[in-house]
């Protein structure tokens, strides 16, 4: 008999399996959950995006496109960039559309990172970038950010964690799982630590969009100075409710793209074509559909926070992505056996802080892509819990 | 749009500090505000949207088209007034088009609905000719779907 394990790579081996495979497996035959723990829109992709890859589909649009994707829509998206963040407008051959945000992010470290440098990953964040990294040969330095900094990452730990191996730099804002946003003062300091390295920028800005209250999103790609290290990533999962359509897409430097392109080319050939002519339409003319689904996600934000800290989770006014990730720490228990006896008790999962990381220890996270019924529901059941501890 | 009562509307059940959080407001004045629709009839009150095809009640419900004829001076005010102070009138709205009057009856039976409109609205001297429409079944009410299926489609744990 075959040990497969013998035949895989060692490299896969080393990566750990999810933290919390053991919640599916709690959660199967559990009636009446209220799941806080997912990681997507609510909402359905609008109609007239939909209408338009079915249309594409009608017309017999089902051939591969180029291998960076349609021409039409890479304008768009360069179109987009500008009217929305002000981000100076870029060539076609600087843009490349993937298989979601999470493909770009991919390629990105594949084509930047050899064995043994280094890649900062600000924690806690979104899983991948750590294991891709370390898929490469690379070497994932995390920097803890802190509850007391809003989660930011500070220009003085960046400092401290450059050695002349750092390759590149994460910066995973709007920050998924704590809901952190950099400010343009934010970014400016950590471009005055880059100033005069050859470092490059990884600018996971997939929630870009979801960026609340009375401060709008700076993209690093927005920072003259930052511009020319930086792969933007941008998507339409989140803010056009299309995460099941996988579209997004990198924009950066024209020899890194060229670089990505390639890697692209023989893993994926191209982006799905339908998803590509929907796209085209969602940076046309969904601007109002991204409005509509932002007011309704500050609603729920506003709310959320508010109730948290009454029932005694401190959660910080997070300002971006749709998550919310208030402390635990005063009962007692760790963040897995938190949401593991939430989860028996009153059937609401929520999902551990330390599967982003050492520094979401203490700390829970909440979705709140749910609509107010189901979230003043949660906040009871949470509350009822609360009280047992 | 008043955002405190688009709020309202969708919600009703949500508390005041749950609701002055939202709309960033001062919780007592929030409630101050809504005392004042209240008062002023803009808010005119507050009901649940219950399925009763889930229940054991008996009930039949129809919409009717109504052709009257104005009164001098009251208009269609008038005959409304009479129609609308029927316990079994649900809902009366007066209309554009093909006939003046639209009648929402609900009744214990189809034959109840019948009969109230041949002894009651029938009769009435304003009426001109009346035509019922019986509801088979009730998909969306007030923006709201019967019947959806809620499941979570997106699965549980996404990171």
């Amino acid at each position: 008999m075959i040990d497969y394990d013998k035949l895989l790579t060692d490299s896969i081996k080393s990566v750990k399996p999810s933290g919390i495979r053991k919640f599916f497996d709690l959660l199967q035959g559990m009636d009446d959950v209220i799941s806080l723990s997912v990681g997507q829109p609510d909402f359905d992709t609008p109609w007239h995006i939909r209408k338009a890859g079915i249309d594409s589909l009608n017309d017999g649009k089902t051939y591969y496109t180029s291998n960076a994707g349609l021409d039409e829509l890479r304008g768009e998206i360069s179109n987009y960039l500008f009217r929305r963040f002000n981000i100076p407008k870029y060539e076609k051959k600087e843009i490349l559309i993937t298989v979601g945000g999470s493909e770009a992010i991919d390629l990105c470290i594949r084509s930047l990172v050899n064995p043994g440098e280094e890649v900062i990953v600000p924690e806690p964040s979104f899983v991948c970038y750590s294991p891709l990294a370390s898929l490469t040969g690379g070497v994932a330095v995390p920097i803890c950010t802190k509850a007391e900094d809003e989660f930011r990452l500070t220009a003085d730990a960046l400092k401290a964690a450059i050695t002349p191996k750092t390759k590149l730099l994460v910066l995973p804002f709007p920050n998924n799982p704590t809901g952190a946003i950099m400010q343009r003062e934010d970014l400016e300091a950590i471009a005055d630590v880059l100033d005069g390295t050859d470092i490059m920028v990884l600018s996971d800005e997939i929630y870009a969009e979801l960026t609340y209250g009375d401060v709008s999103h700076c993209s690093c790609a927005a920072i003259e100075r930052l511009r020319e290290r930086t792969v933007l990533v941008g998507g339409f999962s989140k803010a056009y409710a299309m995460t099941g359509w996988r579209l997004g897409y990198a924009c950066g430097p024209a020899p890194v793209i060229a670089a990505m392109l390639k890697l692209h080319q023989f893993a994926i050939m191209c982006a799905p074509t339908t998803s590509q002519y929907a796209a085209v339409k969602a940076m046309r003319d969904g601007d109002g559909d991204v409005d509509m689904m932002f007011e309704e996600y500050d609603r729920r934000r506003k709310m959320l926070i508010h109730e948290l800290n009454r029932i005694g989770m401190p959660c910080f006014d997070a300002k971006g992505a749709f998550y919310l990730f208030p402390s635990i720490q005063k009962f007692g228990l760790s963040s897995e056996e938190f949401a593991e006896r939430l989860l028996n008790a009153e059937h609401v999962a929520v999902v551990p802080g330390s599967a982003f990381g050492e520094s979401g220890e203490g700390f829970v996270r909440i979705c709140y892509a749910h609509s107010l019924a189901k979230l003043t529901e949660a906040v009871i059941r949470i509350e009822r819990f609360l009280k047992t501890l | 749009m008043d955002k405190l009562l688009a709020l309202i509307d969708e919600n009703c059940r949500l508390t005041t500090e749950q609701m002055a959080a939202i709309l960033e407001m001062d919780e007592t004045e929030l409630a101050a505000k809504i005392k004042d629709y209240e008062k002023n009839k803009t808010i005119v009150g507050y009901k649940a949207l219950i399925d009763w095809d889930k229940t054991d009640r008996e009930y039949a419900t129809a919409l009717i088209e109504l052709k009257v004829t104005p009164s001098k001076g009251r208009g269609f005010d008038k005959v409304a007034e009479s129609i609308y102070n029927f316990d079994e009138v649900q809902s009366l709205y007066l209309m554009s088009g093909g006939f003046d009057l639209c009648v929402v009856l609900e009744g214990r039976s189809l034959r109840e609905v019948a009969l109230f409109v041949a002894e009651r609205l029938a009769p009435m001297e304003a009426v001109v000719s009346t035509a019922t429409h019986f509801v088979l079944k009730k998909y969306k009410d007030k923006g709201i779907i019967y019947d959806r299926d809620d499941r979570d489609e997106r699965g549980y744990i996404g990171l």
